[in-house]
């Protein structure tokens, strides 16, 4: 399907965000953001509530239309082909099949009036072409994929019905049915008890790794990236702070921000002292700043820093945005 | 479930009771003399044949009196017998049908054209169509019915021509599409507007950007996760709006000459035949506790979340 669109290109990366720019009325939420998932690939998208992670993810989607949000430049690729150029048809068409996404409140994001497995169903038959017995027989399959107990009974179902994690694997069911090439997961686990995100990952991973499928895993918690990612992108006011290697970024963050977001994380050693947090709050995405967003919040921040940072090379697969890298990353 | 439907049909009982004595009460209540109304004005009535209807009618007996009279009549299926000395029963078998006919007529009117507007306001917020929707109920619900009657009648019965402007003659639909029009225009305003409203709601949930999400046509998406959603408290509002419609019927069967129940109350009550009133009246009132009874369980339908209670 992909194959026939213009811009088509098989060496081009699978999914491929590029210089992307949203707004949502006097608010620029999104300021230049570009990253790239290849197949087999788990990209973690990590920052805080706001950072505008989630709204790249519904950008790709084609989730983000006017009157509410507009994106004002930029491209996301697949393969060559940009979904942003794309008749809305041929877009519809990738949608769930190339590209799928998987929500973060799986109650709130499934319709409450209807069956899992009719949801799950639609899928074949807009897709697929089923017939509606047909298409309920995959779903129930899909069902049974993400192991819900006794999937035939449980297809007819609806979602008030389940439990949060039940409900979730149904939310993953609705992203994996069509075997699509990426999947945008929005923070999958985080309106889970902690044993239940356990399990969600898990199952993500093996499915990740069963159909080859680039995997793009918003999320702002760093033990689950340290478990999954095989690289990062640390997200802050909009932006793209640092992009590196998964491991990199532990071993040593080459941005203040990324380097904070560590320092907050509770470890056990610190016990009984307050937790540590970062001073400040995020900058206002209605005021324009020509200087770098994190300044006011920054140990590093230097005169320099009045003028915002270029993204640069500093090591294979490694960008930063930041003056004083060097400094941070104690090279 | 069916331990829910007895006890919904239970609670008609009582409410039943209430209605046909306030009907009853009303009709008791209405100045003039029934057997004065019944010779026509300025007709002299002789004594002996006016005292024949009293007692036959139990005139002259208090109104608590009367009212057990009629009720011990309506509970050995006897619904009594009009001034003329006809069956209500008989009156009401050859009613019924085209009150019917109408009724259904103006419901599905209200129904599909308020639906189909509010829907296309709500997706279409703030623009032409909005507007459009909008200012056209508001216009709507200020015109008074019985005028909207008389308009319709003549411009589309009399100077156009192009259907019916009185009479049952040329058969469903014909002959219903005008008075069926008109009577939904009680309701389509409501109809529309909570659409609209309910919508409005819908149209950013996140299950539809989970529809979206999943590559569906925007119309199935509109359809099925959209508006599907939004007639939850649609239903249940045309589920009470048949009240009014029920209503409607008296006076739209009077101006459009439909030989319905509705014209029989129209052509009663000026003559206080209270026997005529009451009977049809509660029957209407009865029509509307089992369709409401019906919509409730429709709602469970439309909302699985309520449904196992």
């Amino acid at each position: 399907m992909l194959e026939s669109l213009p811009g088509f290109d098989p060496a081009a990366p699978l999914l491929a965000v590029d210089d992307l720019h949203v707004e949502f009325g006097a608010a620029r939420v999104v300021n230049g953001v570009g990253y790239a998932v290849e197949a087999g690939e788990t990209l973690a998208i990590l920052g805080e509530s706001g950072s505008g992670k989630s709204v790249t993810a519904r950008a790709i989607m084609g989730l983000v239309r006017p009157p509410r949000g507009r994106i004002t430049a930029g491209a996301v690729r697949l393969r060559g082909v940009d979904l942003l150029r794309l008749p809305e048809e041929s877009r519809r068409r990738l949608r769930a099949t190339t590209v799928a996404m998987i929500f973060q409140d799986a109650l709130s994001a499934l319709n409450p009036v209807l069956p899992v497995g009719f949801q799950i169903a639609e899928l074949f038959r807009v897709h697929r072409g089923l017939s509606r017995r047909q298409a309920r027989a995959r779903a129930v399959e899909v069902l049974d994929l993400v192991r819900i107990p006794a999937a035939a009974q449980r297809a007819g179902d609806y979602p008030h019905q389940f439990s949060g994690g039940m409900r979730q694997r149904v939310g993953i069911a609705l992203a994996i049915a069509l075997d699509p090439k990426v999947i945008i997961a929005d923070e999958p686990t985080t309106a889970l008890d902690v044993t239940v995100q356990a399990q969600i990952m898990r199952l993500l991973r093996e499915i990740q790794r069963e159909h080859g499928t680039a995997l793009v895993l918003i999320t702002h918690d760093m033990g689950v990236v340290a478990d999954v990612a095989d690289r990062v992108v640390v997200m802050y006011a909009g932006r793209v702070m640092e992009q590196a290697p998964a491991a990199d970024v532990y071993a040593r963050p080459a941005h203040p921000y990324t380097e904070a977001l560590l320092g907050a994380i509770p470890r056990p050693h610190r016990r009984g002292r307050p937790l540590a947090v970062i001073p400040g709050a995020p900058p206002d995405p209605a005021r324009p700043d020509p200087g770098c967003r994190f300044r006011q919040r920054c140990s590093y921040a230097s005169e320099a820093c009045e003028e915002a940072p270029e993204q640069v090379e500093i090591g294979p697969g490694r960008r930063t945005a930041c003056h004083e890298w060097e400094r941070v990353s104690g090279r | 479930m069916g331990r829910y439907i007895l006890r919904r049909l239970a609670m008609a009982v009582p409410v039943l009771l209430g209605t046909t004595f306030i009907i009853y009460l009303a009709v008791y209540a209405l100045p003039g003399d029934p057997i004065q109304a019944l010779a026509g004005p300025g007709r002299v009535v002789s004594p002996s044949v006016a005292q024949v209807l009293r007692e036959r009618h139990h005139l002259d007996d208090p109104l608590i009196v009367q009212y057990g009279f009629y009720l011990k009549g309506l509970l050995t299926g006897d619904m009594g017998v009009d001034f003329d000395g006809r069956p209500i029963s008989e009156i009401v078998a050859a009613g019924w049908p085209v009150t019917f006919q109408l009724g259904v007529t103006a419901w599905l009117f209200e129904a599909v054209i308020g639906v189909l507007l509010g829907t296309l306001a709500g997706i279409r917020r703030g623009r032409a169509a909005d507007l459009a929707v909008l200012g056209g109920t508001t216009l709507v619900m200020g015109v008074p019915f019985f005028v909207a009657a008389y308009v319709a009648q003549i411009v589309f019965g009399v100077n156009l021509g192009w259907l019916p402007a009185s009479g049952t003659d040329a058969g469903w639909p014909l002959a219903y599409i005008l008075p069926g029009l008109v009577l939904a225009l009680y309701g389509l305003p409501q109809t529309a507007r909570l659409t609209r409203t309910s919508v409005l709601e819908n149209l950013h949930a996140d299950h539809v950007d989970t529809a979206v999400a999943k590559g569906l046509p925007r119309r199935i998406v509109v359809a099925r996760h959209i508006v599907r959603n939004s007639l939850i408290p649609v239903v249940s509002l045309l589920g009470v709006s048949l009240g009014y419609l029920l209503s409607g019927t008296v006076l739209i069967e009077g101006i459009f000459n439909l030989p319905g129940l509705g014209y029989q109350i129209f052509a009663a009550i000026p003559k206080h035949d209270g026997p005529v009133v009451v009977g049809i009246g509660s029957l209407l009132v009865l029509v509307f506790l089992l369709v409401n009874l019906i919509v409730d369980l429709l709602y469970g339908i439309l909302d699985p979340r309520i449904r196992l209670r």
